[in-house]
């Protein structure tokens, strides 16, 4: 088993579609909720071999792009702070601040790095006692367990030297959240597969059964994806609305409980804002106050002056699938991934970022 | 990168050898045609499996001759030193430069050396610049709709190689760097093969970069089948692991052919008989439409764009 090229076989990716054109009747749009699904299925051109009557469209599920405006400039003026070393996961240098980025930033003196792993900033953290290093925390429940790790070290080690800026998030509340919006039609959700192996499948229960919504947690390849639009078809043509889990390799039903157990060790839930859908109830995550010493909130006095996204950027209507980006004005022609404007067109799982690299051309 | 020499160094230094920014700049002198270029590698880590950052060195200017249709002659080699890297480490990758010189059958005729303090470099930084004599006229212009598009080997090998050894990106696999001079391949394709119209190593930016710029410069389109692109399992799975596509990864010792339908068979078959193109393959086609552009058919038989690199995906690769 070589786990990735099997699942991306043409002959069978066929034949799933024969099944999903003998479906199609209805107009249907089916959201993702996960930045690899948005890529996956505009690099392996999904969209083009779907029957024209089913829209896929994005979700928010791109964890830089749903970070608000006024947490960029925030952690950027930290950053600006005497003697602290900014250490961030490298999707969110680029990402435009009302003013400037990280990456203007660094231009400028303030010292980012860019780590793969929230344990590379503990380590920085070791390695210069003198400095303050601050981990732009950001990433739902998939990310999240490994930060809590790194912090559960950090104080065992008593680094009194290491900090976080608390941005991280979970996923099913804004799938609730965002089914109350008017601009927003969803007949079913690809849910997503990395969020799932944590939480499992449980959490979306309620969006199956009190907002009847079918629910498929997928894989990330072609014919993982084509698998669960055929299932979230299967559903709706029989009126059902329950989850299920076409990711089955590697999502359990009742996730990974050691992973849960180190997040609500370190974190737990609050209100938070989302970019595009504003304030969601227990949709955030907050340090417990055993460990809040490691906030930068609390620790560092940054005052920023309200903010303000461009007037034409769409980016908050794309998150929750109110509009697709070439929807918005600026697409491809003031926002590209060089310079971009909203968030969507610079992260690696923007929908504006896929749009704009992996262009369909016609079949002819 | 791109913007900065467009910015700076065009407009100061142009002139129609430099201006049309390809692997060698090639001039008349004297009656021959002589190809000249230059390359500075900072790829960190120094050593990495398959190769290191002499013999990566070497390979660089030498194919970029090469892929201009020039025979290598001559290197010079500048060495920028940070204080305090062992000379045992100096002397292997001295050593491995002449391997690779041998190799390709250059000789180094020049060099420079500056020692500088600890932290002004790291470890170590290599400038190479190459002389050639031009045997054949490749250029992109000669590309027409219709030609085949061939590479003489598996994609992404370098860039994961060396990815694979980045401090703090650890991971296992036993992929090596393709890093190879390519001038005997070359040279068997401009003996057998009449209609090569054109090739072009894919370093950094990868296949994907390599063949648009290619398309771009024709004004034709390239069409590539995702199926028939040679990409080793472990390199498609780090990629995976990564987050990365393969046709973005470098390579250091890949090219691609542009040649005429009737003689795709020919270069195959040249290619797959070098132990350098043993797994080359016919990944695509010339066609018309959209023009300067590239396109992937991919696995589901969907038709997309495939951009250029743009951004710093992988620093310090070469």
């Amino acid at each position: 088993m070589r786990w990735v090229s099997e699942f991306r076989d043409g002959s069978i990716a066929k034949l799933i579609l024969e099944r999903i054109n003998e479906l199609a009747e209805h107009e249907c749009t089916l959201m993702e909720v996960c930045g690899t699904h948005t890529m996956a299925i505009a690099r392996f051109g999904i969209r083009q071999v779907l029957p024209k009557s089913i829209r896929l469209v994005s979700g928010p599920g791109c964890p830089v792009c749903v970070t608000t405006q006024s947490d960029i400039d925030r952690f950027i003026s930290i950053g600006q702070i005497d003697g602290v070393v900014l250490a961030t996961f490298g999707d969110m240098v680029k990402v435009p601040g009302s003013k400037i980025s990280l990456r203007d930033a660094r231009a400028h003196g303030i010292d980012v790095r860019v780590v793969y792993s929230p344990f590379e900033a503990v380590e920085l953290a070791r390695q210069m006692p003198n400095r303050k290093v601050v981990f732009v925390s950001i990433g739902f429940e998939t990310t999240t367990p490994g930060i809590a790790l790194a912090i559960m070290q950090a104080e065992k080690e008593r680094l009194r030297n290491f900090f976080i800026y608390p941005a991280n998030k979970l996923v099913p509340p804004a799938m609730k959240a965002l089914l109350s919006f008017d601009d927003v039609c969803v007949d079913g959700f690809i849910c997503p597969g990395h969020v799932s192996t944590i939480i499992g499948t449980r959490p979306y229960e309620p969006i199956a059964t009190d907002y009847g919504k079918p629910c498929v947690i997928a894989g990330f390849e072609p014919l993982d994806i084509l698998q669960a639009v055929f299932m979230l078809l299967m559903q709706i043509r029989y009126g059902q609305a329950k989850v299920e889990n076409q990711y089955r390799r590697v999502v359990r039903p009742e996730g990974n409980e050691a992973a849960r157990k180190a997040i609500y060790e370190v974190f737990e839930p609050n209100s938070v804002e989302w970019r595009g859908l504003g304030l969601i109830e227990c949709s955030g995550l907050k340090l417990r106050s055993k460990y809040e010493h490691f906030d930068a909130l609390l620790n560092f006095d940054v005052q920023v002056p309200p903010t303000s996204e461009h007037p034409e950027c769409q980016c908050g209507r794309i998150l929750r699938g109110a509009a697709v980006p070439t929807d918005c004005p600026l697409f491809a022609s003031a926002c590209t991934p060089e310079h971009p404007i909203g968030p969507c067109m610079v992260s690696s799982e923007g929908a504006c970022a896929a749009y704009f690299r992996y262009r369909e051309v016609s079949l002819s | 990168m791109h913007e900065l020499i467009k910015l700076v160094f065009l407009p100061a230094f142009a002139n129609e050898m430099l201006s049309p920014l390809s692997d060698s700049a090639i001039g008349n002198f004297d009656g021959y045609k002589i190809a000249i270029t230059t390359d500075a590698f900072v790829v960190s880590p120094i050593e990495f499996p398959g190769g290191d950052i002499g013999k990566l060195s070497v390979c660089g200017t030498v194919n970029d001759l090469s892929v201009a249709g020039a025979r290598p002659i001559w290197l010079c080699a500048s060495f920028i030193v940070e204080e305090g890297l062992p000379i045992e480490t100096l002397e292997r990758i001295a050593n491995s430069m002449r391997h690779a010189a041998i190799e390709a059958g250059v000789s180094i005729v020049a060099g420079d050396t500056k020692v500088v303090g600890k932290g002004a470099c790291d470890k170590l930084f290599i400038v190479t610049s190459g002389v050639g004599v031009v045997q054949a006229d490749l250029n992109a212009k000669h590309i027409r709709e219709g030609d085949v598009v061939i590479v003489n080997g598996y994609v992404g090998d370098h860039g994961i190689a060396v990815m694979s050894k980045r401090e703090g990106l650890g991971f296992e696999t036993e992929v090596e760097s393709d890093c190879a001079p390519l001038w005997s391949l070359v040279e068997s394709l401009l003996y057998g093969c009449k209609t090569l119209r054109c090739l072009k190593d894919p370093t950094r930016g990868g296949l994907a970069t390599a063949l648009h710029e290619l398309a771009e410069a024709a004004s034709v389109c390239i069409e590539i089948d995702e199926d028939a692109i040679p990409i080793r399992p472990s390199v498609l799975t780090a990629c995976e692991l990564l987050g990365i596509d393969p046709l973005y990864v470098a390579n250091e010792g890949k090219l691609v052919a542009i040649v005429s339908r009737d003689e795709a068979e020919v270069a195959l078959s040249i290619m797959r008989s070098h132990p350098l193109g043993k797994h080359a393959s016919i990944i695509g086609r010339v066609i018309a439409e959209p023009k300067g552009q590239l396109v992937i058919r991919t696995t589901i038989g969907s038709r997309r764009l495939v951009e250029p690199f743009s951004g710093e995906q992988l620093p310090r690769i070469c």
